[in-house]
Formats: structure tokens, C-alpha cells, sequence
């Protein structure tokens, strides 16, 4: 008898399991219209928002005065598994204090390469990169995808603490 | 005694009567069958067209997305485009395959349709042949078609294809057992393997609500062994992208894909045509026994309309499941067709059998 009744019971809940699926599909058939949960990307270029924790691309952030918070300490070019990350920062003598300091020449960006695995942004002390939230990198030679991130002329910010 | 200002026959007899009298009686005849012809190519191409939009767009609306909204207005040119390309494309010939089997495998896939097409009834005069043992004849004709799968997928030359081809061919082997067994109902009920005449036996309310339990519980089984039959969701594991690639029609590209393609969306149609002509009552308007007054006004609809609307709610109903349910392993296939749907529908038999000879129906 109990195998009897495991075998009708077994088609009744799967009978009600299906047709608790089908109400939920049902409903969004209903509601498509309204809750549509896709982009329709190049049409809503201009306001498209992408989510904060979206990882588009490292870039080195700069202020309005042109100074950024790179102290050259390398910390990320270690952090980074597949070497996307190359700083070239020679110690030159600080001609106020005499000491001899890292001054970053080159913060040199391989994109091609970077798995955009976020582990660089953690490991800077100074919050000086972020992940950008552009992701419209397409270009049409590999060489474009090596960056310089400093900007030219840019300055260490006196503000931030080694 | 009903419908008869929305009847078709006597627009097709005048047709008739005018190419008799116009050309020789050969000639009438050849061009009697090429208009047939001509409209059954253009109906199915049409059929496939429009059934794979609306799945795409159906689709998309179950899961809460636009669907295609590009070509034409709402993307209904989607499809032409589709087409357009495919045609276009090369019609590979895989180089170690059985070459002649090979190029065979999609006529016969089409084949199936376009003959099983002929023996339909669209609505009151739109038919081609109302043979006396219609049923038989879709039901016979219409497994030609695992041949085609068969084929393609032994003729290829490609393991993936040929464990699809021989899965889909397990598989529809299997659930037409049922599909029978479930279209026997409505014969016994009916009396009769004539599409006219199971059609003419429901002017008095459909068989869905003269047969009661027995017709619910056959034409549940019906959307199920049709559902797998057709190779659609969740049966359709023939064409399983992570393990089988595509399936029988892995090999295939450009217009002999696009064969399989629309060989499926036709058997989709088919099956809810045979569906919704046994279960809902075909083109009939909605009749409730003797109540004049409500089935004159049913009848003011014309019977194209109803029958467009059946196919298209039951064509609805199994995009609904597709998009629903899990897919289903090879052996949970199977334990479903011969443990479940066999045991049931051949009970259901006699069960329907019983209540006919008691006149328990309405």
C-alpha cells in the first residue's frame, strides 16, 4: 500500500510543484511589460548607470590641482597576479629634507592583461587607484592597450601619509 | 445545421468548377493540386516564420526581458532576416559523413509536416482531404519524422550527433505510445477516426467538458507525450548545448538547418492542431448542449477565428512549459513515459471505455 500511495503522491506534488512554477512565470509573463530587467544598452547611453561595484578599469585618480595619492610604494605591482602593473619610481634626494625618496616616473598600466580581479585596489595604502566604471575599452591596436596612469606634470599630493 | 454563412467549401467548389470549365480536365486537376501545393509551402513557411518569433518573444517575456526589437516594428521582420541569412549561408557537407543520407535527413524531417498538413482541418471547408481515418493517417504519417532525426544524426558521422539522434528517437518512440493511447479516448468517445466527423460530434459541447475525467486526464497526457514529441522543453535533451553541442543537427548549417528548424515549430503546430481539434472541438464554436441562444451567437464568430484561437492558447500553454520546467535526464524521461504516462493512459482507456458503454458522458 505504501509503495502504492509514494507512486500516486509522487504525481500529485509534482502535478502542484509544476503549477507553482507556472504561476511564477505566469506572473512575469503578466508583468513583462513593466518590469523589464535588461538594459537596451546603445539607445540608453546617456543614462545608463553602472553598479559600484562594477570593475571597468584601473585608473590612477587625480584632483583638480593635478596631484594624485601614488606614493610609488609598489604594493600593487606585488598584489598583482599576472604583472598588469609596472611602476617605474626611481629615489631621488627630496631637495627640502635631503632624504631620498620614491618619486613615481611611470605608472605603467597593461590592460591587455589584467584580469580585472580587484586585488590592486586592496592593496593600496593610500586609496590611490580605483576600479573606473567605463567598460567601452575596445581599441583598435594591442600597443593602445598599455597606459600611462600619471598623468604628465602631475604631482604627489603633500596631503596624504606614507 | 450550423455555420453556414462562414463556410468555405462552397468558395473552394467554385474554384473548382471554374478551372473544370475553363481547362481540360487534366490540366484542372494539375493546377488544382499546384494551388494546393503552393498554399501548403507558403502556409508552413509562414507557420514557421511567425512561430519563431512569437516563441522568441514569448520567451523574453517569461523572462522579463524585450525579446527582439530591432527588424521592423517590434522586430517582427526578426525572423525574414533570420531566414534570409541562412539561405545565404553555405550548406556545409560534413567531409567523412555518408553523403547521400546526409542531404536526405532534412527533406524527410520536412516531409512529415507538409504530408500531415493535408489531412487537417483549419476550419469549416479549409481542408484538404477529409480522409475517413484521418487520426490514423497524422498519427502514422506524422513519426515519419524520427526518421529524418535518425538519419541526420547516424549519417553524420559524429558522436554527439548520433547520441541525440538516438536519444530523440528513444524518446519519441516512447511518448507516441501515449499520444495514441490518449488520442483512443476521444475515438472511443466519438466513434470515429474522421477529422469531420469527431469535429461534428462536438456542435454540442467540446470533449473536454462532455468526457469529463477521462478526456482531462488524456488530454493532459496528450500535452505531455506532445511536448516530447515535438523535442521541446523540458523533453528536450536531443539537443543538450553542454553535453551534445546541438544534437542531430550538430553538422548542419545554412538552409538544411534551417530544415530542422522549421520542421520543429511545424510540429509544434501540429501536435496542437491534433490537440486542440480532438480536445477543444477544432474550428467548432463553443456549444453548450442545446441552448440556442448562446450557440447561434457563438456561431457569429466565424470558425477560422476559433480555431486560431484554440491553437494559439495551446501553443501558449506549451511555450508556458517550456520556459517553466526543469529539463529532465534521459532515464527520468523514460521512467516518466513507462512507469507514469503508459500505466495511466492505458488505465484511462479503459476507464473511458467504461463510461462510454454506460452513457455516463454527455
Amino acid at each position: 500500500m505504501s509503495e502504492i500511495g509514494k507512486y500516486f503522491k509522487g504525481i500529485f506534488s509534482g502535478l502542484k510543484t509544476l503549477y507553482q512554477g507556472m504561476t511564477v512565470t505566469g506572473y512575469y509573463f503578466r508583468n513583462a511589460r513593466k518590469e523589464i530587467i535588461t538594459q537596451q544598452y546603445p539607445d540608453n547611453k546617456a543614462t545608463l548607470r553602472m553598479y559600484d561595484r562594477f570593475r571597468g578599469i584601473v585608473v590612477l585618480k587625480h584632483d583638480e590641482n593635478n596631484l594624485h595619492a601614488c606614493t610609488g610604494c609598489s604594493a600593487c605591482e606585488i598584489a598583482c597576479p599576472n604583472g598588469s602593473i609596472e611602476i617605474i619610481a626611481p629615489r631621488l634626494e627630496d631637495p627640502e629634507t635631503g632624504k631620498k625618496k620614491k618619486v613615481i616616473n611611470q605608472f605603467v598600466y597593461y590592460y591587455s592583461m589584467c584580469t580585472l580581479c580587484n586585488l590592486c585596489i586592496l592593496s593600496c595604502p593610500t586609496d590611490a587607484i580605483i576600479m573606473d566604471q567605463t567598460f567601452e575599452h575596445a581599441v583598435y591596436d594591442r600597443s593602445l592597450l598599455t597606459q600611462i596612469l600619471n598623468k604628465p606634470g602631475s604631482k604627489l599630493d603633500p596631503n596624504v601619509k606614507e | 445545421m450550423y455555420l453556414t454563412i462562414y463556410d468555405f467549401s462552397g468558395f473552394f467548389q467554385s474554384i473548382n468548377d471554374w478551372l473544370i470549365s475553363t481547362f481540360s480536365e487534366p490540366l484542372a486537376s494539375i493546377i488544382g493540386y499546384t494551388l494546393i501545393g503552393v498554399s501548403a509551402i507558403a502556409f508552413i513557411a509562414f507557420l514557421g516564420l511567425s512561430l519563431v518569433y512569437a516563441e522568441r518573444k514569448v520567451a523574453a517575456w517569461f523572462q522579463l526581458r524585450i525579446g527582439p526589437n530591432r527588424v521592423g516594428f517590434q522586430g517582427v521582420m526578426q525572423t525574414v532576416a533570420d531566414i534570409t541569412k541562412l539561405i545565404m549561408k553555405e550548406p556545409l557537407t560534413a567531409g567523412s559523413s555518408d553523403k547521400f543520407l546526409y542531404n536526405l535527413a532534412p527533406f524527410i524531417m520536412m516531409l512529415a509536416p507538409f504530408i500531415v498538413i493535408s489531412a487537417l482541418p483549419f476550419a469549416k471547408g479549409i481542408q484538404v482531404m477529409d480522409l475517413n481515418v484521418g487520426v490514423l493517417f497524422v498519427t502514422a504519417v506524422s513519426s515519419i519524422g524520427v526518421l529524418g532525426i535518425l538519419l541526420a544524426g547516424w549519417s553524420s558521422n559524429n558522436k554527439y550527433s548520433l547520441i541525440g539522434a538516438m536519444r530523440s528517437g528513444a524518446q519519441i518512440v516512447s511518448y507516441e505510445l501515449s499520444a495514441g493511447l490518449s488520442i483512443m479516448v476521444i475515438i472511443i468517445f466519438s466513434g470515429s477516426l474522421q477529422f469531420g466527423d469527431i469535429i461534428e460530434s462536438q456542435a454540442n459541447g467540446w470533449w473536454i467538458f462532455k468526457g469529463h475525467i477521462p478526456v482531462w486526464i488524456a488530454f493532459i497526457i496528450f500535452l505531455i507525450a506532445g511536448t516530447a514529441e515535438t523535442n521541446r522543453g523540458p523533453f528536450d535533451l536531443a539537443e543538450a548545448e553542454s553535453e551534445l553541442t546541438a544534437g542531430f543537427h550538430t553538422e548542419y548549417s545554412g538552409i538544411k538547418f534551417a530544415f530542422f528548424f522549421l520542421a520543429e515549430y511545424v510540429n509544434l503546430f501540429i501536435i496542437v492542431t491534433i490537440a486542440a481539434t480532438l480536445f477543444l472541438g477544432g474550428w467548432m464554436p463553443l456549444h453548450i448542449g442545446d441552448w440556442e441562444a448562446f450557440n447561434s451567437i457563438a456561431d457569429m464568430i466565424p470558425s477560422v477565428i476559433w480555431f486560431i484561437g484554440k491553437v494559439t492558447f495551446l501553443i501558449l500553454l506549451l511555450m508556458w512549459f517550456r520556459w517553466t520546467f526543469p529539463r529532465l535526464r534521459i532515464d527520468q524521461i523514460l521512467t516518466l513515459e513507462w512507469k507514469y504516462l503508459l500505466p495511466i493512459s492505458l488505465i484511462n482507456l479503459v476507464f473511458a471505455a467504461f463510461i462510454t458503454l454506460m452513457g455516463w458522458h454527455f
